[in-house]
């Protein structure tokens, strides 16, 4: 939520033009950010390729043990092994938080371009609902919809997707107005080519392609919103593995066994900052190759 | 530089001191001295009281000895790239001399300029045998010695003051910065002095002025107050870098007569330009740079009546408005690119041979214009007469770099230096026949300037009695601004065009013009009145009706790159054209688009490339294709050699010409400059405020202006005569 | 330079009367033009407004189960008599247009419904716990802004060594999670060298962890824009000006570049209320604070929709009141902006 944000409204701020410029990230930071994303994926696919442990077997004997050879995260207040839980949590979390952005995207483009392309009055009804809902505070839009769905991890995932529409949807809008009043397009028109042509061949992929850039970068941030509503007890039910269900679960003995929140809470961030340099990556690539 | 013992400190720095000498910075350059070591407090040049003209210290204010730039270019791979900007310059500047830098863009004047004052930009490497101004070495300057001479020693006026003027800060407070920071005022008088340095640049109600935001001024007015801003502090030199290449051309002619008045008034000033007619009219001497390197220098008569260096005489042969209607523009690209070591000019010199590409020719420094052996060496007895009666001292002989310079005594370089007042009259175009049209003929020896080849020569282009392809009716247009008024744009325009026709459209910026070619391109629907195309309705018909239509009429814009689709190449952009206009199988369409490329001149070898790999030259030659492509019978031009650098425009000029001839498209053609429409039009019309103020025969109008408006702006065209 | 600051937060204003030509240059905010942007900006307030009280009803409409059910708890033991009448007392039996004509008429007057579970007012809940968050709020955008005009200001357009040591601190501040940084911070600061309280909102030790845990990841971000900006003013024409007079380095980020990287800054001022009410949730929970993130936390998790509707009404006025300021405060840093 919060990078899209900021990169529309400083965009959009009248007669200051100072949006976000993407820098390229250093090479090695790049690097251990793709061998991230790649090792994530792998977690995802094949837990087993990580850790030969179950993610939910408790051994109360081995309750709350700190770090070591054995239990290099240390165990949980069940006596469940951290790092196992860890890596199969990754499952479950990265599936939550790539079908919100998923969800999110693909009804921000479905309403922005309704909104750039469907005429006066499909714009101004569209914007003003998306002007009511920026109002609001995106957890507090998440919990909303919360409040009314239940709980669960598809209506945890539903739930951030929705409270991500109307920025998606401005991004869209706004980026799919610059394309249709774009010199290129007006030349199209020129030509006397047909609206489906002008759409299909310019409009939507000058407008799809930034926003894909954006979503990356995007879900880095949906990633801390879904752990964020995980963390306060919405989403997945207690014995299935998931960071921010783990961290609220770790939470409870900070006193005595730190390891238990630190490590889930751990493996959010380390996912966010690669997803996050991977991201600025591609916008500063795109934006080198089609601007100016 | 000579040597004379160092003055003693002895001016008081914060001394109200109003007049126009120079209280010597002495005080404070000798703090920076102190501070930093290398700063070499030189001669009392400084602190004499400097009357108007020539200086009372010896030597000239500024000398520049083999100043070379070289920036590094940390290129995207991370492979270090050396870029030099700048080679080898060398020139000096007389107090109260105007020495002005004339170059194409990537000539390196701006960053010579800038070098001037410490501001060469990160990553740039300077060197040079002599670097200093009245006495005082600039090589090596820490920036905290460099801060004394910018603004106090030093002043620097830059392009578009709506962006070069901080725009969240009055005017007033602008002007008084430099003020400020020097100390030149104590606090109570500031303001004082800020209404008085802008009554001196010519601002009418200077305290309401000073209180006004830059976007509240008009363009004249700001470009006014920023070189007040500039002048604050009193400094003993002016740099003006493009002072008006953003300006209508009646302010600019404001802005030339004010710059012209601080010399006159015993300022030193340094001026870069794109434009030799700028220079004309304002310079003493002129230094003409091509990539990096000072090619000729001169007195600023001698230099454009008769030019040395095969670049200088491009450029004159590129300004319009000093040949005949018609008349070929650009000289033809005849060189072959060379060895980095060669003369840069080689890749386009139609003089170049192998010594040219391997080898540069010397020029012979400032002073000491006997060296022997430096081939197109000065040749002292050949400066023009005309020059032995510039009031400017020192040895300033017509020098060129070249191998193969045109004689002293060679032919004038344009048929139309001319007493100014004349410039018009001799416009009346050639009736020769076109017969060599194809730049290759133009031979290496051919030194006269390039064919003329009058337009409307071929019948097929004379206007005829048929039904006029374009008729606008009473055109109206308003806007609404953003603080919800209405802002009328366009008011009454009625316009015909004629097959095969040119139709000038000419006028200031917000006269409207613009808006006039959306309308008539459909991209815009009028308030009122109407446009007919090729006798048929075309205005206010739905777009489902119109666009079938809509390959007869094509469009070339100012600025191409922005009508490509980033994502496509050359090919994709004509090929989708050529699609539009029914050639529907990939291999004929491929072929098209050869036959397209082919006709503007460029070579196949571009359909890869994406806009953004293409020079500028390139790109409107790309967008000319594609208008093209559709057979179109008229062709809008708005602007479209504005942003092209003068050589690159004769080019564009030449070849809408040739077009024009071969086929027989009509064109509506709209731009600010004078020259450029006179060059091109058969008919015109002048506009002012969204309303036609005179139309008529290009010749008529010009010889003849009926409108005030017309005469004033005709009056305000600088011509590259010497004064 | 007569006022050199750089820790400072941008002036709205141009520098004091050091320049002669400062009187006349206030003359260009006039009150015509406070007054014209505020009736501007109130069409749009009430529409937001409108807006939010309607989208929360819709959520009252839309939540699955019945009303009095919520009311009543899972273990009642209340005949259907009881359940008729709680129907008729909330007005739950009318058509629903009316219902939402009533909660716009109860709005009007300030009545935001009574709490489901807690049988109180909700402008009572909210009142009580107002103070501890706007506490909270407050003390995290100090934070933000101080920490966030600190890098950016020593970074901007300086070594490229000293722009990757920020960029890296704001890239690891926006990616941390908000609780997860509360749960280290609480780790290591209070449970291992107990230099903070845990838990609760007594006195200023209390503040201070939940305050850096709101308002370290603002501070990435708001850094990021302030140094982008400041970088971005940096390469404008006029700073080749200013400098081509003769001003420091310092005196044009002071001077010049500050204003107009400012204007980003308070762009972001919408996101900024938005992300601290959010994030306020998340931090009351982790330190076991009262305050409005608590109250909105209790509520969803036992369904008490007016207390919901009553935190949503809220952070609508909250961001209206600071769009409204927003936009004054751009007519007071960007002159082109004023149109009268």
């Amino acid at each position: 939520m919060t990078t899209i944000d900021v990169a529309v409204d400083v965009a959009a701020s009248a007669g200051h033009r100072t949006a976000i410029r993407a820098r390229r990230p250093p090479r090695l930071g790049l690097a251990l950010s793709v061998l991230v994303v790649v090792v994530l994926a792998l977690a995802v696919a094949a837990p087993g390729l990580f850790t030969s442990r179950p993610a939910t077997g408790t051994d109360p004997l081995a309750a709350l043990r700190g770090p070591s050879g054995a239990h290099w995260f240390g165990t949980d207040q069940l006596g469940r092994d951290v790092f196992s839980r860890v890596v199969h949590g990754a499952r479950r979390s990265m599936w939550i938080g790539l079908t919100a952005t998923t969800l999110g995207v693909v009804g921000g483009a479905v309403l922005g371009l309704a909104a750039a392309l469907g005429g006066r009055v499909a714009d101004a009804v569209l914007m003003r609902v998306a002007d009511v809902l920026l109002a609001l505070p995106p957890l507090l839009l998440a919990l909303l919809a919360m409040t009314v769905l239940g709980n669960g991890a598809m209506n945890l995932a539903l739930a951030v997707a929705i409270s991500n529409v109307p920025g998606y949807a401005r991004v869209v809008r706004s980026e799919a107005l610059v394309v249709r009043r774009s010199g290129y397009v007006e030349a199209a028109v020129g030509l006397g080519l047909r609206r489906r042509l002008l759409v299909g061949r310019h409009i939507l992929p000058n407008t799809l392609g930034p926003l894909l850039v954006v979503a990356t970068v995007g879900f880095g941030t949906t990633m801390i919103a879904v752990s964020g509503l995980s963390f306060l007890g919405f989403g997945t039910e207690p014995p299935t593995p998931e960071w921010g269900l783990m961290l609220s679960e770790g939470r409870n003995y900070l006193s005595t066994a730190w390891w238990a929140g630190v490590f889930p809470g751990a493996a959010i961030t380390v996912t966010v900052i690669a997803v996050n340099v991977v991201g600025r990556f591609a916008q500063a690539r795109y934006s080198r190759r089609s601007h100016r | 530089m000579s040597s004379s013992p160092p003055a003693p400190a002895s001016t008081v720095p914060g001394s109200p001191a109003t007049s126009r000498t120079a209280p010597a910075e002495a005080a404070s350059a000798g703090k920076g001295a102190s501070e930093t070591n290398s700063v070499t407090i030189d001669s009392a040049a400084t602190s004499g009281p400097q009357s108007s003209g020539s200086g009372s210290g010896a030597g000239p204010a500024l000398v520049v000895d083999g100043l070379t730039v070289t920036f590094d270019g940390a290129s995207r791979r991370g492979g270090n790239r050396q870029v030099h900007a700048v080679r080898d310059v060398s020139f000096t500047l007389e107090r109260g001399e105007c020495l002005a830098i004339v170059g194409e863009s990537g000539s390196g004047k701006s960053v010579t300029a800038r070098t001037l004052v410490g501001l060469t930009g990160r990553g740039a490497t300077v060197r040079a045998r002599a670097l200093s101004f009245g006495g005082q070495d600039l090589i090596g300057l820490r920036e905290g010695a460099w801060r004394q001479v910018r603004g106090r020693r030093i002043g620097l006026v830059l392009q578009d003051a709506l962006v070069s003027l901080d725009p969240l800060r009055t005017a007033g407070a602008e002007i008084a910065e430099p003020l400020r920071t020097h100390r030149t005022v104590d606090r109570a008088h500031r303001y004082e002095r800020v209404l008085r340095l802008l009554a001196d640049v010519g601002v009418p109600e200077p305290a309401r002025r000073a209180a006004q935001y830059p976007h509240q001024l008009s363009g004249g007015l700001r470009q006014r107050a920023l070189i007040a801003s500039a002048l604050a502090a009193e400094p003993e030199l002016l740099i003006a870098d493009e002072p008006t290449t953003a300006l209508d051309v009646t302010v600019q002619a404001q802005v030339l007569d004010l710059l012209r008045q601080l010399t006159v008034d015993g300022m030193s000033v340094l001026l870069i330009s794109h434009d030799l007619a700028v220079v004309a009219g304002l310079a003493d001497r002129v230094v003409v740079m091509y990539g990096g390197l000072v090619v000729e220098q001169g007195p600023t008569r001698s230099v454009l009546a008769h030019p040395r260096h095969p670049y200088t005489r491009a450029l004159l042969a590129a300004v319009p408005a000093l040949h005949p209607r018609g008349a070929r523009l650009s000289v033809a690209a005849a060189g072959r690119p060379g060895h980095p070591r060669g003369c840069p000019y080689a890749a386009r010199c139609a003089r170049g041979d192998d010594r040219c590409r391997t080898e540069l020719p010397a020029m012979p420094r400032a002073g000491s214009a006997t060296d022997a052996d430096a081939p197109g060496a000065v040749v002292p007895g050949a400066v023009v007469p005309g020059a032995v009666d510039l009031d400017v001292p020192g040895a300033f002989e017509h020098q060129a770099r070249c191998w193969h310079p045109e004689p002293a005594d060679g032919p004038p370089a344009a048929p139309a230096v001319v007493p100014a007042q004349a410039g018009p009259a001799t416009a009346t175009p050639l009736d020769t026949t076109p017969a060599d049209t194809t730049p290759a003929n133009t031979t290496p020896a051919d030194t006269t300037p390039p064919d003329a080849t009058p337009l409307d020569a071929t019948p097929a282009a004379t206007p005829t009695q048929a039904a006029p392809l374009i008729e606008a009716d009473g055109l109206h247009k308003r806007y609404r601004s953003p603080d919800g008024t209405w802002r009328t744009v366009v008011r009454d325009v009625s316009l015909t065009l004629g097959s095969g026709e040119v139709l000038g459209v000419v006028g200031e910026s917000g006269s409207g013009k613009t808006t006039v070619a959306r309308i008539v391109l459909g991209m815009v629907e009028p308030d009122a009145g109407s446009v007919r195309l090729a006798g048929e309705p075309w205005s206010g018909l739905p777009e489902r009706t119109r666009r079938g239509r809509r390959p007869g009429i094509q469009a070339i814009h100012q600025d191409p790159l922005g009508s490509f689709d980033p994502r496509f190449t050359t090919e994709r952009i004509i090929g989708e054209a050529v699609a539009a206009a029914g050639v529907g199988r990939a291999r004929e369409r491929r072929d098209r688009v050869v036959e397209l490329l082919d006709q503007v001149g460029l070579d196949a070898g571009l359909l890869r490339r994406r806009p953004l790999e293409l020079s500028g030259g390139q790109r409107q030659r790309v967008a000319i294709a594609r208008a093209l492509a559709p057979r179109p019978r008229v062709l809008v031009c708005d602007e479209p050699v504005s942003a092209l650098d003068v050589s690159v425009q004769a080019q564009i000029l030449d070849l809408l010409g040739d077009l024009r001839r071969d086929l027989g498209v009509a064109m509506l053609f709209i731009s600010h400059d004078l020259g450029v429409i006179r060059h091109v039009s058969d008919r015109m019309i002048v506009m002012r405020d969204g309303a036609v103020v005179e139309a008529g025969e290009v010749d008529q109008v010009f010889d003849h202006p009926r409108a005030d408006y017309t005469r004033a702006l005709l009056a305000a065209v600088p011509r590259p005569v010497p004064r | 330079m007569t006022s050199t600051s750089t820790t400072a937060l941008p002036r709205p204003l141009p520098p004091g009367p050091g320049t002669g030509a400062e009187p006349a240059a206030r003359r260009g905010l006039t009150g015509r033009t406070v007054a014209l942007a505020v009736a501007r900006r109130a069409g749009s307030a009430l529409a937001v407004l409108l807006g939010a009280a309607t989208t929360a009803f819709a959520a009252l409409q839309l939540l699955p189960g019945d009303p009095v059910a919520i009311i009543l708890g899972p273990s009642t033991m209340a005949s259907a008599q009881v359940r008729d009448q709680i129907r008729h007392d909330l007005g739950l039996g009318d058509p629903v247009v009316v219902q939402y004509l009533h909660y716009l008429g109860r709005l009007l007057h300030g009545d935001l419904g009574w709490s489901y579970q807690l049988q109180q007012p909700v402008s009572a809940l909210i009142g009580d716990q107002l103070m501890p968050t706007v506490q909270l709020a407050l003390a995290a955008i100090v934070v933000a802004v101080v920490l966030a005009v600190l890098s950016a200001v020593m970074t901007a357009g300086r070594h490229p060594a000293l722009r990757a040591v920020a960029s890296f601190w704001e890239l690891v501040s926006v990616s941390t999670p908000p609780f997860w940084l509360g749960i280290l911070l609480l780790t290591v600061l209070s449970f291992k060298i107990h230099a903070f309280p845990v838990a609760g909102a007594q006195g200023f030790g209390a503040l201070v962890l939940p305050a850096l845990t709101l308002g370290l990841p603002v501070a990435g971000i708001l850094g990021q824009v302030l140094r982008e900006g400041l970088e971005a003013a940096l390469e404008q024409p006029f700073v080749t000006t200013a400098r081509a007079r003769g001003l420091s380095q310092t005196g044009i980020r002071a001077r010049h570049a500050l204003r107009h990287a400012a204007a980003g800054l308070v762009t972001l001022s919408g996101w900024l209320a938005g992300t601290l009410l959010g994030g306020a949730v998340l931090v009351e929970k982790v330190f076991a604070r009262p305050g409005i993130g608590a109250l909105t936390l209790q509520a969803v998790s036992s369904r008490d929709m007016p207390v919901v509707m009553g935190v949503v009404m809220l952070s609508a006025l909250v961001f209206v009141a600071i769009s409204t300021a927003v936009d004054l405060l751009y007519l007071v840093i960007d002159p082109r902006l004023r149109t009268d």
